[in-house]
């Protein structure tokens, strides 16, 4: 049976058994991201080495009669802004280009001690902003279905890792749907669990109200077995929830959703969205309202505000969190000549360092920020967020969650919206409400589109601290749409004549 | 340095002083203000520092609860509000000793406001309004380097040491300072000396001016007489002591009138204060800072309960107002006795000697007069003399027994001074007992008396006034080691 | 509300981002669009309407005074440009001394 195309789940039961090896595991998907990664780009760096001595570490425990977490010896591609010691951490930024961190990030940690194999980091959105990976500082990672085109941002690099084949779980962060849209766009599963619910320790900081870390994984149980892990109180973090993490694995085994009330927000859909998107969310929710499911439309005006205040919340908190890449204490430094004061080193150094969106957010946030203008942008932007919240609030009084497509469109093509930043901030419509709550939610593959055969991903938000519902809805439609096709979407990809490079096909 | 400086009198002629002063104290806490490195001072450099206080990007605060504990203290302790719910924000600016380029800090939400204290000030009571009391962090330790001065100005380039990065800090700001008139530097002076004697009977600092635990800017501004709005105001930085926070106002205040009398306008500024007298401007800036202030987004909310609040009120000490009218009742000062105390910074070393068994009244006297112009002569603090309330007492009760006189008394304190140790052992080994040799002291007034016959015979006369002279040269002639009240009665009765 | 080049060049400043005259004759009109399409938060932001700073209802998030061991110098050095005697070395500042 083949490794590359198991679960983790599956791998995780044939690790226990003894079939297979940590290292064997591990070996496959080091020798497949030596095979397709030169095409799909999803890494910014491997650790072979290192990957093979964690996995014998897990073999050798094992062996030694040790009970072992359900993710002892799972290979993981980890989104390249989590710190790890030994490991460069660059947030696909040239300012941090090389830097080591001193530490690991808390989630870091807790998956190192649960065993799990890490692989390397991925590439990203240079600090996590953007929706294609193009404004990695490095390159641009492709959508393993077609390479032409994106595979979302900011976590593409994690998203495509998981599409290729190249590792059975990643992790990302998710601040406007960073981790969701990337899964809609290349058939995974990404989840944005409740803000608080997993640790921002380590976590390179982009929006700090907004960042919440989650798991990425191509199946919903996959995907519920390492939220399981990665969530937890911090007492580091001091924005971190001080409750128990709700049964995600229970959830996504049960997936019964009899009697489940789900809301359609009415303000996503319509104008903007690909015809193909919008009959594939459609069918899905047919398919839950087959299940048990009550289907209703509800309506949350303040939506359509949301982009507007997160394009002023994000960048005010991003310009103060990048402020420290200022060439004195670590990363880039470029002018130091004898001549050049602090300040102009700062200023030439972050000039360089820095790309064209990263420098077009910082000034934004600097603006909205600056006196005269506090009030106007930021400081309406943050009541609007009481807005959204309200409408959330609304809302989950009358349904258990509420859904929509995860995008308005299927992956677009690599350079179609990078001079158009408005065109590309619309790919986060539907998934940045989520964030400015703080609830939690999660994009589940419900097909390819009709229009263009390209993946489409169906989102299901829950109230904060309600993750397992998502896992449940998630696991209904999963369950149902794989029997309907034979198999999972991306085994499509894997037998698919469009995904023969990817080497796996067929074997299952 | 060729500043034109006003006449102090003619400044204040022509010009009312508005102060105001921002004074920042340095808890100690066993820990940083957002993590677990170690709170102290004087280590090799960046081995105190961890990724939070370095700033390193994924690292995140979390606020000690001592420091809140500390600073909510101190606001009560200056008759503060303390809030029921308040924020951290983030005051953004570059610096190469800011590890984040932002300060966590606090901006329209202190935790403590509106407070006030009363200050005596030779013998005038001033009410100090307090506007704020909040908390933020320290920034790291600048050394610059490669230049002639280790000023800035001349550097080549400069080193940072991270130690101090995340030293907790509470913030004290007054509202603005008037009616001080000619008083204002003694205002300010005694202003700081109430917040270091009030943070060291809370407990929460060391208050060391010169380790920079405390901190003092200087604002003045002046007003021309019978004018009604404020002057701009310059704020002096780099005053170390509480010497140097009078002599800077001062200076600022004749360099301001001389500016504003001879037609010019005060630059509203920063300036840096030199110990040789003087200020400076700093770098002049085109536009005022834009700190772009916002709340806090790494932090949660401080919402001190009313319960903990008044728990915490009931571990302050007793305040400096309260404890001093205890003890000018206790001792029976007048009020200008216990002014006498307080202006000379003696009144915990006055309550120590009477602790140690002397009397109030010769606490005073001692340390108000004798021991205070020695302090000024050697330019160290009172609390600095190598003597302790203790021998004071001691030194005291000898004088009581009439082993020493207040003459000898003076020597005897030259010893201690000098380390010769206590006054007991001072007056043996310098050998400055008062003679009680009945035999010794008889023959010395004898020879005063025959070798100055008119005085003899006009105190034979009834005029016994003129014993002082005899007595004069008697003690001259027994070093002065005798009883000068027994010496007047053996004069008189031999001449009676 | 629109932002000239300057403007950008001071807010470059302030964000100590040194532009080319090329960034910023690129940057300002894109600012300006992206601008005017967040200003509409104010359509609904009235003054009836508390603002959220965080999406938890969390409060007093205290750490206990103690002490926990901090880096070695070294560790904290290793990522620096330049060090010296111990320290990081900088620049020449022009800023004013605090």
């Amino acid at each position: 049976m083949s490794i590359l195309t198991a679960s983790a789940a599956e791998l995780s039961a044939r690790l226990a058994s003894g079939e297979l090896s940590a290292r064997e595991v591990a070996q496959a998907h080091l020798d497949q991201i030596e095979a397709v990664d030169d095409r799909v780009k999803a890494f910014l760096y491997v650790d072979g080495e290192r990957a093979l001595a964690a996995a014998d570490a897990v073999d050798a425990r094992r062996a030694a009669g040790e009970q072992l977490g359900p993710l002892a010896g799972i290979p993981l591609a980890m989104k390249d802004i989590f710190t790890m010691t030994g490991a460069p951490t660059t947030c696909g930024s040239r300012i941090l280009e090389g830097w080591r961190p001193p530490y690991n990030s808390t989630i870091t940690q807790k998956l190192i001690d649960a065993g799990v194999v890490v692989l390397g980091k991925t590439n990203m959105d240079e600090f996590a902003m953007g929706s294609s990976t193009e404004n990695s500082g490095f390159f641009t990672t492709h959508n393993p279905w077609d390479n032409t085109r994106i595979p979302g941002g900011s976590g593409g690099g994690s998203a495509a890792a998981l599409a290729a084949f190249e590792a059975p779980l990643a992790i990302g962060t998710d601040t406007g749907g960073s981790i969701r849209q990337p899964a809609s766009v290349t058939g995974t599963v990404g989840v944005k669990p409740t803000y608080g619910g997993t640790s921002r320790y380590g976590v390179v900081a982009m929006a700090s109200s907004l960042d919440t870390p989650g798991p990425c994984a191509r199946s919903v149980l996959d995907a519920a077995l390492l939220h399981s892990v990665m969530a937890g109180w911090d007492p580091r973090d001091s924005t971190s929830i001080n409750a128990p993490v709700p049964d995600v694995v229970g959830a996504a085994r049960s997936g019964d959703i009899a009697g489940m009330r789900i809301g359609v927000v009415t303000e996503f859909g319509g104008e903007g969205y690909q015809p193909g998107v919008e009959q594939r969310f459609r069918e899905a929710l047919a398919i839950l309202e087959g299940l048990g499911a009550e289907i209703v439309e509800v309506s949350c005006p303040h939506f359509d505000y949301a982009l507007a205040a997160y394009y002023l919340i994000m960048p005010s908190e991003v310009s103060s969190n990048l402020a420290r890449f200022d060439a004195m204490r670590y990363g880039l430094r470029i002018g130091d000549d004898g001549q050049h004061s602090t300040e102009e080193v700062m200023n030439l150094t972050r000039g360089a360092g820095f790309g064209a969106e990263a420098k077009r957010r910082i000034i934004i946030g600097t603006y909205a920020l600056s006196s005269g203008y506090y009030d106007a942008y930021y400081g309406s932007a943050q009541k609007v967020r009481t807005l959204i919240t309200r409408d959330f609030d609304a809302a989950f009084g009358q349904v258990d969650v509420l859904v929509s497509p995860t995008t308005p469109t299927t992956a677009f093509t690599i350079g179609e919206r990078v001079d158009d930043p408005l065109a590309m901030y619309k790919a986060d419509l539907c998934t940045i409400p989520s964030n400015l709550a703080g609830n939690c939610a999660a994009s589940i593959p419900c097909g390819l589109s009709p229009d263009d055969g390209l993946p489409v991903g169906f989102q299901v938000m829950a109230p904060p601290l309600a993750d397992d519902r998502l896992y449940r809805v998630g696991a209904a439609l999963e369950r149902e749409l794989a029997s309907r096709w034979g198999g999972g979407l991306l085994d499509g990809l894997a037998s698919s004549p469009a995904g023969a490079y990817l080497n796996v096909g067929g074997v299952r | 340095m060729s500043v034109d400086v006003l006449d102090y009198d003619e400044a204040l002629a022509a010009f009312d002083p508005v102060l105001g002063l921002e004074v920042h104290v340095e808890l100690n806490t066993a820990s940083k203000m957002f993590c677990g490195c170690v709170n102290a001072f004087g280590a090799e450099p960046n081995t105190q520092t961890c990724p939070v206080c370095l700033g390193l990007p994924g690292s995140l605060p979390v606020v000690n609860g001592k420091a809140i504990e500390s600073a909510i203290r101190i606001g009560l302790a200056l008759n503060c509000s303390i809030a029921e719910w308040c924020r951290f924000a983030r005051k953004n600016y570059f610096y190469p000793d800011m590890t984040k380029d932002f300060q966590t800090s606090q901006y329209d939400e202190p935790i403590a406001y509106d407070g006030w204290i009363d200050l005596d000030v030779d013998g005038e009571t001033f009410r100090i309004e307090i506007e704020r009391a909040h908390m933020e962090e320290d920034a790291g330790k600048l050394v610059h380097a490669g230049g002639s001065t280790g000023r800035i100005g001349d550097a080549a380039y400069s080193l940072v040491d991270y130690n101090r990065a995340g030293t907790p800090l509470v913030e004290i700001v007054t509202r603005p300072i008037t009616g001080t008139g000619a008083k204002a530097p003694q205002v300010a002076k005694a202003y700081v000396s109430f917040l270091r004697d009030l943070m060291l009977s809370l407990g929460v600092s060391d208050v060391r001016m010169e380790q920079g635990s405390l901190r003092c800017d200087a604002n003045v501004s002046l007003m021309p007489k019978g004018a009604t709005e404020f002057g701009l105001r310059t704020e002096t930085k780099n005053v170390n002591s509480l010497r140097s926070v009078e002599r800077a106002l001062t200076y600022e205040i004749q360099r301001q009138a001389a500016v504003l009398s001879s037609g010019g306008k005060v630059h509203q500024e920063t300036r840096h204060w030199h110990e040789e007298g003087y200020t400076t401007p700093g770098r002049s800036k085109e536009q005022a800072e834009d700190y772009r202030y916002f709340p806090e987004p790494d932090l949660v909310p401080v919402a001190p309960s009313r319960e903990w609040v008044e728990e915490l009120r009931g571990t302050l000490p007793e305040l400096p107002n309260l404890r001093r009218a205890r003890l000018q009742g206790e001792w029976g000062f007048t009020d200008l006795e216990l002014q006498d105390v307080v202006n000379a910074g003696a009144l915990d070393l006055v309550a120590a000697t009477v602790a140690a068994g002397a009397s109030p009244q010769a606490a005073r006297k001692w340390w108000t007069t004798e021991l205070a112009r020695r302090a000024n002569e050697t330019g160290v603090e009172l609390a600095g003399l190598a003597i302790t309330p203790a021998q004071v007492a001691e030194l005291q009760a000898l004088v009581d027994a009439g082993t020493v006189n207040d003459k000898l008394a003076r020597q005897v304190i030259d010893g201690v001074l000098a380390g010769e140790g206590s006054p007991a052992a001072v007056v043996a080994s310098r050998g400055l007992a008062v003679v009680s040799d009945a035999g010794a002291l008889s023959a010395a007034v004898d020879a005063a008396i025959a070798a100055n016959p008119d005085v003899a015979e006009r105190i034979r006369a009834g005029k016994v006034q003129a014993a002082g002279a005899l007595i004069g040269e008697v003690m001259k002639q027994m070093r002065g080691q005798a009883d000068a009240g027994r010496v007047r009665e053996l004069i008189l009765a031999k001449l009676a | 509300m629109a932002l000239t080049a300057a403007d950008v060049a001071r807010l470059g400043e302030l964000a100590r981002i040194r532009l080319t005259d090329e960034e910023l004759a690129h940057l300002a009109p894109q600012l300006d669009v992206i601008l005017a399409s967040v200003a509409r938060v104010t359509e609904v932001a009235g003054a009836d309407v508390p603002p959220t700073s965080h999406a938890l209802p969390l409060t007093n998030v205290f750490r206990d005074d103690v002490v926990i061991p901090s880096l070695p110098a070294e560790a904290v050095l290793a990522a620096a440009p330049a060090v010296e005697d111990g320290r990081f070395r900088v620049p020449r500042i022009l800023g004013e001394e605090a």
